[in-house]
């Protein structure tokens, strides 16, 4: 398991980064915690002539929450979302999606912005970055610009940051009030990742009905998507058993669900069901 | 020194090498590696300390587990260069004075070990949980340790293990603040 030679420079700013991109072009690749990347490159799935590590710029993790959104540095590593105060007060379901991710070392290396930018078709944080309308910031040699989530997870594995771009920061707008998140997932047992992982998460109005509401869900099929007929059956009714079950049967209309020898289509397609409807029972509760 | 299969994968003068410096368990190590050398071999190979294991070299079964500044990682998924300038523990720095970690202790008191191989990632996995969760549930020990994978002794042993150092390290910590 030796990967093929590479070159290895570090950066040490966030400016030096994007110009040793620029630099090398499609020769290289970021590494940052490098729990994506390492084991493609010793696997020969990835041979990157060059690889930037921007792993020590610290100038880049941090959580905080400012103008009613959380702010959450690239290079900021899943235990630290997993056990930041402020994220699980503001965003439980990303604190949730943190915590589930691999084990416990991987979660101290991996960082949310290698994550995304991998875009993994079972990675956990897709369903709460669309559940929660988050934008990814991105930095390149032309500037800065805020992708929505909905736009920036394009296909398995791909992504819409151009060649040259860094992921620079996730941003999610906090919901304040009655409001609740949960992410819950069916998980391959022995890789930890997401046969179907569902993020959810609600607002009720003084009147106890859902006013605003929304699922993501992850794993099922070639990128993260949101469950819009669930949400629409729900939008401005009073939750109730009977509601969210009836609602979740639309959860993944017209995706074509992956197939593979974890689970098959229908399979996935009957989790994206009943796990829409636990994690909106749970964001419900959550939201009083 | 490399290791061979490192040595002679490259016609000689291709190497391209890189000087990194790692503290491991105290002791600086310095050498000139190649950009693609794994963590775990300059622990191994480099600074020939064999008590960190290498097993599926695919970041799932946590033998090669160690602390880099603190951190539980797989060193299996680090290249060495990513390490420049780090802390290293590995299993061989938890002993202190001749007196076994409250841990190792344990395994061995419990039994949570057969074969071994996987003891060592096993012990510095525990370690970092119970850094961080002092007197950690069954549950969470077994969460915690989903990381590490064991082919003998079906986990009870180990779980008891660290139950057992759990006790023993707060005992230690209750002497020294004089409970």
């Amino acid at each position: 398991m030796i990967a093929q030679h590479f070159e290895y420079t570090v950066a040490t700013s966030l400016g030096e980064a994007v110009s040793l991109l620029q630099k090398y072009g499609d020769r290289a690749k970021l590494l940052a915690g490098g729990h994506s990347l390492v084991p493609m490159m010793k696997l020969r799935l990835a041979s990157p002539e060059v690889l930037i590590d921007i792993g020590r710029l610290s100038e880049l993790s941090y959580v905080m929450e400012e103008n009613g959104a959380l702010r959450i540095g690239a290079l900021t590593t899943h235990h630290s979302i997993e056990s930041s105060e402020v994220v699980g007060r503001g965003c439980r379901s990303l604190a949730e999606a943190a915590g589930e991710i691999g084990d416990i070392q991987v979660r101290n290396k991996g960082t949310i912005g290698g994550s995304v930018a991998h875009a993994d078709p079972a990675a956990d944080y897709p369903a709460t970055l669309l559940a929660f309308d988050a934008t990814i910031v991105t930095l390149g040699p032309r500037g800065e610009r805020s992708i929505h989530a909905s736009d920036f997870f394009v296909d398995m594995l791909t992504t819409a940051l151009e060649p040259g771009e860094i992921v620079r920061e996730i941003r999610i707008p906090v919901h304040s009030g009655r409001s609740g998140s949960a992410y819950l997932k069916f998980a391959q047992k022995a890789s930890g990742f997401a046969i179907c992982g569902v993020s959810a998460v609600v607002d009720l109005d003084g009147a106890g009905a859902i006013s605003k509401v929304a699922v993501g869900i992850t794993g099922v099929g070639n990128k993260a998507f949101r469950g819009a007929g669930t949400e629409t059956a729900l939008r401005g009714q009073q939750p109730s058993p009977g509601l969210l079950r009836s609602a979740c049967e639309k959860a993944a209309a017209g995706v074509v669900a992956l197939d593979d020898i974890h689970a098959s289509a229908g399979y996935r397609l009957d989790l994206a069901r009943i796990y829409a409807r636990r994690a909106l029972e749970k964001a419900v509760e959550r939201a009083g | 020194m490399l290791p061979v299969s490192l040595q002679t994968s490259f016609p000689k003068g291709m190497l391209m090498t890189q000087r990194v410096r790692i503290t491991i368990n105290g002791k600086l190590f310095e050498s000139d590696v190649e950009p693609r050398l794994l963590l775990t071999d300059f622990i191994r190979g480099v600074a020939g300390l064999t008590g960190t294991h290498v097993g599926c070299e695919t970041s799932i079964c946590g033998a090669c587990t160690i602390l880099a500044n603190g951190l539980a990682v797989k060193s299996c998924t680090m290249f060495a260069v990513q390490a420049d300038g780090s802390d290293l523990v590995t299993i061989e720095g938890m002993a202190k004075d001749g007196q076994l970690h409250p841990l190792q202790q344990s395994f061995w008191e419990e039994h949570g070990l057969q074969c071994g191989y996987c003891t060592t990632g096993m012990i510095m996995c525990a370690h970092q949980l119970l850094a961080r969760n002092a007197t950690p549930t069954e549950a969470e020990i077994r969460d915690g340790l989903t990381g590490n994978l064991c082919r003998c002794t079906g986990y009870q042993n180990i779980v008891k293990a660290v139950q057992s150092a759990s006790g023993k390290m707060r005992q230690t910590q209750n002497v020294a603040a004089g409970d």
